[in-house]
Parts: C-alpha cells; structure tokens; sequence
C-alpha cells in the first residue's frame, strides 16, 4: 500500500510540475497576480509529493519487498542496512527519482527564499524550473519507473553491484545531485532573465548562492568518487579521463567559470549575456553529463544503464531545452547592454582570462569525451581517446590558471597597475620558485613535474593568503589582524578556496611524480623493503563477511624501524552477485599513503602482494574540501543576506 | 556447481595490472613497458589501457608489448604493431594526423579565438558605449537637413 501510494505521489508530482510548468509562465507574462502566485505552492507540493514517493522507494528497499522489480535487481535480504538504504539510488531508477526530487527540493527552495525576488521573475523562475521538473518526471515515469511490480516476486533479490556497497560510493550521488541539479535553477534564472529582457546587479547576487551552492556539493561529490576509486580500484589511481567522470568534471569547470563571471555582473554589470551563456551551457552540461551516464553510447567501466532508448530520450530533453534557451538567448542578448567603463589591466580583465581559461578547458574535456563518436560519424573508424591525451592537453589550461591566479586576485576592479600587483607579489612568486628548487634539487628523480607543482601550490596558498593580509589595509599588526577577523567571509571564502586549488595541484603533482611501486610474489614470512618501509607477509585467511567471503592478507609495515601496524587488504567475492572486489588496504599519513593490495595466490604458496608508497595522496582531497570550506564560507556571507534585503526595499520595476 | 563457480573465480579473480611474473627482469626496459601499457587500450574492455584491465586479453598484450621490447624493437615500433594489427583504436592517444587534427587542433584554436574576442571586448570597455539615444553622424547629418527650415 505505502508503495503504491508512493507511485500515485510521483505521478501527482508530475502533473503538478505541469502546472508549475504553465501557470506561473502565463501568469507572468500576462502580468496576472493569481497565477504568478501558483508557482509557490506547487513548488511546496511537488517536493512534498516527491519526498513520500522516495520514502515509499526507501521504504520497500529496506524491508526487502521483493514483489517491486528495482529491489529485486538491486537489493538482498543479506544485504547490511546501511547498503539497503543506498541501494535506493544505487541503480539508474532509484536515481533518477532522487535527481528529480532534487530538482522539486532547489524549485521549492527558490520559493521558500527567494521572498526578495521580484514576483514576476520569482514566477518565471518557478516556471521554468517546473518545466524541467515536466521534461524528467515524464523521463521517470515513461522510461524508468521505479514503482515496476512483478507478477511472481522471487524469494531473494540479486544484490547491489559490489562495488557500490563502500560507504564512499553510497554518498556519492546524492551529493554529485544536489550539485547539478543545483545548477538547473541557475539555468532557471538565466531563462527567467531572458524572458524579463533585463539582468542586472541583483540578478547576479540571487543567482551566485545558488551557484555556489551546487559547486560545493559538485566538488564534495566529484571528490568522494575520485577518493572511491583511489582506494577501491586497487591501484590507486584517482581519476581515469573516463567519460562518466568527464560528465561530472564538466559541469564542475563551467561552474567555477560561472561563478567567476556572475560575480562581475554582480559587482560592475558587465559580462551579462556572457553569464547568462554560461548558467544555460552549466545546465546543458549536466544533461549532456546524464545522457553519457544513463545511454550507454560511449563505453565507460561505470556501465550504469546501458539503454539507447532511453538515451534517445535524454538526448531530445537536451536539445529541447538547450535549442529553446539558446534561441532565447540570441533574441534577446543584445538587450543586455552594459555601461561599465574598465581597463585592460583590471579585476574585470583578469576575471575574463580566467573564464576563457575554463571555459576552454571544459571544451578540451568537452571534445575529448565525445570524439570517438565524431570520429565513428564522419569516417566510421573507432577510435579511443584516453588519459594520455587529457594529460596534455588539459594540463596547460589549469598550469596558467595557477599562474595568473594570484596576481588576478590582487589587481582592484576597474583600474589596476600591474606594476603595484606584481610588487606585492614578487616575493610570494621568489618565493615559490626557491620552493620548486628546493624540490628540485631534493628530489631522486628529475621529472619536473613535483618541482612545478609545488613551485605553483607555494604561489597559490601564499599568494593567496598576502592577498588576504593586504586588505587589512595599514596600521600596526594588531589593528590588522583584528580586522583580518572581521573581513568580510566572502574575502575568507575567496582566499581559502583559492588556496585549495593549490593544495590539489601539489597533491596531484606529487601522486604522479613521486610514486613507488613494488610488484612481487611473496611467501608467508616475507619480508621486503620499499623506500624506507618493510613489510612482512604475515599470513593470509578466509573470512566470511554478511554477504561475501574474503581473502584477507595480514602484513606488518615498518617505517624506519618503528612499527606503523598490520595492514589488512582483501579480495573479495560477492557470490550472489558474483562479483570480485579488491579492498586495499591504506595507512594513511599526512606526507604518504602506504597501500597495500593483495592478489592471486601462485603456484609455488605465495602471493602476489603490491606495495605502493603514494607521497601526498591525501592532499588532493584535502585540497578539494578546503575548496569546499571556501564556498561554504562565502555562502555564509551576510552580503548576500543584507543587501539582497535593502533590494526588497527598492524592489526594481521589471522592464516590459 | 555453484561452489566450483566460485572457486574458480577465486583462482581467477582479477588483479589490476601488471602481474609478477608478466615483468622483464630489466628495470630500464620493464619501464619503457609499463609507459607503452599507458598508450595502448585493451580492446575488449570498457576504455582501459592495458595497463590497468585485468582482462585476460590485456595480459597478453602485455606480455607481447614485453616480447616486442626485448626484441629491440623501439617503442614507435611497438605501437605501430598493435595499430597494425587492431587499428588506431588501439591506441589512448589519437595520432595528431588527419582527422584527428580537428581533435588536437580545435582547443588552442578556441583559446586564440576567446582571447582575440576578449580583447576587442577589453578594447571596447575603455570607453563607455554611446547612449542608445546617440544618433550615428549619418543620422544626425540627415535630421539636421530634415529641420533645417
């Protein structure tokens, strides 16, 4: 009953978004207050009707109910609690419904707060994110229903893929989610623009929390699925150029971007029609990102749903909308004007580099994922397009990124002299460059790649704190660093996000300049040395978890004759759905990672064990949640409250 | 049945990569291996080189990738054996030749692109725009003759 229930609360839903798709649209058009005012409510209901839809789900995953196809597939009795629940969206059904939950929850979101919006822009906002509500509910049902009965329920379900029982993984859509969904409301803000004919200084600060917003959960969400596969893949890798991870770095480019333009429409009304490009290409990203995730054209070893039917289906929800948007916008850009008056050498300037860097950027990753396809098309050869060709020509994007970076953050907006932010800036780059010798020099290899790593995270991290220090303006230390305190968070923000960037570019640098490796069958006794570590293998068992069997290795590693402990990687097998997974086993360390893999046993008794030493692995991460610390910090800016109060006092008159 | 099933697997579960017994004992050679495992796709997976795929078939690329080297073979040698045999859609990295160009080629034709735009538009910023009211000289010109009198 509370199932089917579930499944009349998704179709109420979708007719719902229907009219939230219609009503508030006319309504504002029309310049009519009874329908504008439809949109609030339905937004209200929709995320209410959807929250009891995904509990219905949530509700059938955890007490087994074998008689809904979905669970059937993706669950088992044995299956622990936690990996039940998850389960829920770890197939494309169950996903699907929180992604369109998401997108109800950021619409009702837009209603509950957005009280300073103007009504008829809040009403085209509703509207056009009732329409995508429309577009993947009708996806949902049509194509995807997770409410599915069978007629003869078996006794037991077949498992969750193996791979998705990790707790890095469970918590890894939803967050990637609320990221890009995140950014269908800054699309519904750009059309909403578009519909007005205006976008001004206000538009830019209602929009940027949002944008922020859905760039923090990208970020955090990206970062737990590349931190999956360090240490689930078993070779410690981080990211693989796949084209299910390129559909989610994308967005995540293209956001950053955007959040950088929209803050000069914020501050100095210019680059609008820019910006409001940038919001409709985000969202077309993601739905681009869905149809290569959820179709199955382009192969990826994430298979999630390999339905070409289905995939058709996305492909036309995206050209509708991106066809619809984009004809919007080249009808009505022109009528983004801007008066701002700037210099070549100026905040403004610097910021259009960064956003031709990125946006160029996200083409290259852009371009790459799709090329076999173009390739296939036009000369019918297959063709592949993997790290080896990102590495180099995505690398020299985010190198000269780094490299303007904290000179850009210094220059003042309007007018700058490069010579005055060079002269704040030259010790932090001498700095930096002692840094990279100093690697340089210390290093056993000669790639240069640590060196220029660590010669670019100095320059960012440092740069970015001067950059802080330096707008505590003149005075003793004292008086500075009691108004460092009260800067303002977004300042914070900027600065601690910026600096995270660097702390990634270390740790990547570091990962893949300075790794080692050792590869051996080992006999039960052991022991062996890699760098300044010794390992012994102790012994190897079978262990019997709830619903796989494990062969779990014990090794004991020595640093320099202190013990660190005994390591327990483990191959494991999930028989009912019989699948193998390796579980390496990692000490993490604040300059290393020691991670141990345990493989084959060999003929003669011993094993094949992998040691690898990984300098800064943690820091890639690290760097990726200091970013997310920084967006979090200037999502908490009163600016954005305040001011966006004192609008409400002089609310705009809409141009018709 | 089950039970031999699964035993099986556990013989045969995979390992990532490349495995002990597959190395040359030569470190120098045995490098230049793993760099050409990076380039080359295991055909029958899902976009993974060779290096990382523990399909059986990538295993024994691996070794022929080994047998090639220890023959003396260079490593352009090597890659234009396996795209021989398997076409370019053996390899990671898409030749920059032909077609391909297009892929190579499209990105830093866009960063010129977005960085002469850019500049024309920082060109045109030094200036405020004239006021749409503004008439262009012809029109000013033409509305002075229409009231002259």
């Amino acid at each position: 009953m509370i199932v089917e229930l579930g499944h009349f609360a998704l179709i109420l839903a979708f007719l719902l978004a229907c009219i939230q798709g219609v009503v508030p649209l006319v309504g504002a058009h029309k310049g009519w207050r009874g329908w504008m005012a439809v949109g609030e409510p339905a937004a209200t209901a929709q995320v209410l009707l959807l929250a009891y839809a995904f509990g219905a789900l949530t509700y059938a995953f955890v007490t087994s109910d074998f008689s809904l196809r979905l669970v059937t597939l993706n669950s088992h009795t044995d299956k622990p609690m936690l990996y039940k629940i998850t389960g829920v969206w770890g197939n494309h059904e169950g996903s699907m419904l929180l992604w369109c939950l998401t997108l109800a929850l950021f619409g009702a979101m837009a209603a509950w707060f957005g009280g300073n919006i103007p009504d008829r822009l809040r009403a085209r906002v509703l509207g056009v994110q009732g329409l995508v509500g429309v577009a993947f509910l009708a996806f949902l049902i049509f194509t995807s229903n997770p409410f599915q009965r069978l007629v003869n329920p078996p006794f037991n379900g077949d498992d969750l893929n193996p791979l998705l029982q990790d707790p890095g993984l469970a918590f890894h859509p939803p967050s990637l989610y609320l990221g890009y969904v995140g950014l269908s409301l800054t699309f519904s803000f750009a059309v909403a623009a578009l519909l007005e004919g205006r976008v001004d200084a206000a538009w830019g600060r209602w929009v940027r929390p949002w944008t922020l917003f859905a760039w923090v959960w990208l970020s955090i969400g990206i970062a737990l699925g590349s931190w999956w596969a360090y240490y689930e893949l078993g070779w410690g890798g981080f990211w693989f150029w796949d084209p299910v991870e390129n559909a989610s770095f994308m967005p995540w480019l293209i956001s950053v971007a955007l959040l950088h333009s929209a803050i000069v429409v914020e501050k100095r009304e210019a680059l609008k029609s820019w910006t409001i490009l940038l919001a409709i290409l985000a969202f077309g990203f993601v739905m681009i990102g869905a149809f290569i995730v959820r179709s199955g054209v382009l192969t990826s070893v994430h298979a999630f749903a390999n339905d070409p039917e289905r995939g058709k289906l996305l492909l036309w929800i995206t050209a509708v909308f991106m066809g619809g948007a984009l004809t919007l916008f080249a009808f009505r850009a022109d009528r983004l004007t801007s008066n701002s008056v700037f210099q070549p050498v100026s905040r403004e300037a610097a910021l259009i580099a960064n956003n031709v860097l990125l946006s160029v950027a996200t083409f290259v990753v852009f371009i790459g994922t799709i090329w076999p396809l173009i390739a296939e098309a036009f000369s019918g050869e297959k063709l592949s397009v993997g790290p080896p060709f990102f590495n180099i020509a995505f690398t020299p994007f985010m190198v000269a990124l780094a490299v303007i970076l904290p000179i850009g953050a210094f220059l003042p907006w309007k007018r700058a002299k490069l010579d005055r932010a060079l002269s704040f800036t030259w010790p932090v780059l001498a700095l930096a460059i002692a840094c990279g010798a100093l690697v340089w020099a210390v290093q056993t290899g000669t790639t240069a790649l640590g060196p220029i790593g660590a010669l670019l995270a100095m320059w960012l991290v440092v740069g970015s704190a001067l950059d802080l220090w330096q707008r505590t303006g003149r005075g003793s230390v004292q008086n500075r660093l009691g108004r460092l305190t009260r800067m303002p968070r977004a300042d914070w923000g900027k600065a601690v996000a910026h600096a995270g960037f660097g702390i990634t570019i270390f740790g990547i640098a570091a990962l893949t300049a300075w790794t080692t490796e050792d590869i051996r069958v080992a006999q039960i006794g052991e022991t062996w040395r890699v760098n300044q570590y010794e390992v012994t293998l102790d012994n190897v068992e079978r262990v019997r978890g709830p619903n796989y069997i494990s062969t779990m290795a014990h090794l004991t590693v020595v640093e320099n004759g202190r013990s660190i402990g005994t390591l327990t990687p483990e191959k494991r097998i999930y028989p009912v759905a019989g699948m193998p997974t390796t579980e390496a086993a990692i000490d993490n360390g604040f300059t290393r990672d020691v991670y141990l893999v345990i493989g084959d046993p060999q003929g003669n008794g011993g094993w094949t064990v992998r040691t690898f030493i990984k300098p800064y692995a943690n820091w890639i991460w690290a760097g990726v949640i200091v970013m997310s610390i920084g967006g979090f910090l200037s999502l908490t800016d009163r600016r954005f409250r305040v001011a966006a109060g004192a609008r409400k006092a002089a609310r705009p008159v809409p141009a018709e | 049945m089950k039970h031999i099933a699964l035993i099986l697997l556990l013989l045969a579960s995979p390992l990532w990569a490349v495995e002990p017994h597959e190395m040359l004992d030569d470190p120098i050679l045995e490098a230049r291996a793993q760099a050409l495992d990076d380039e080359l796709r295991c055909v029958r997976c899902r976009s993974e080189s060779i290096a990382f795929s523990q399909a059986d078939w990538a295993a024994d690329a691996r070794v022929l990738v080994r047998e090639l080297l220890t023959e003396g073979k260079s490593d352009q040698e090597v890659l234009d054996f396996f795209v021989a045999r398997y076409g370019e859609f053996v390899l990671m990295r898409p030749p920059a030749k032909g077609g391909n160009l297009v892929l190579w080629l499209s990105a830093p034709a866009l960063l010129l692109v977005g960085l002469g735009i850019s500049v024309a538009y920082l060109r045109q910023r030094r200036q405020p725009p004239p006021a749409p009211e503004a008439l262009s000289p012809e029109d000013a010109k033409r509305l002075r003759e229409l009231t002259k009198d």
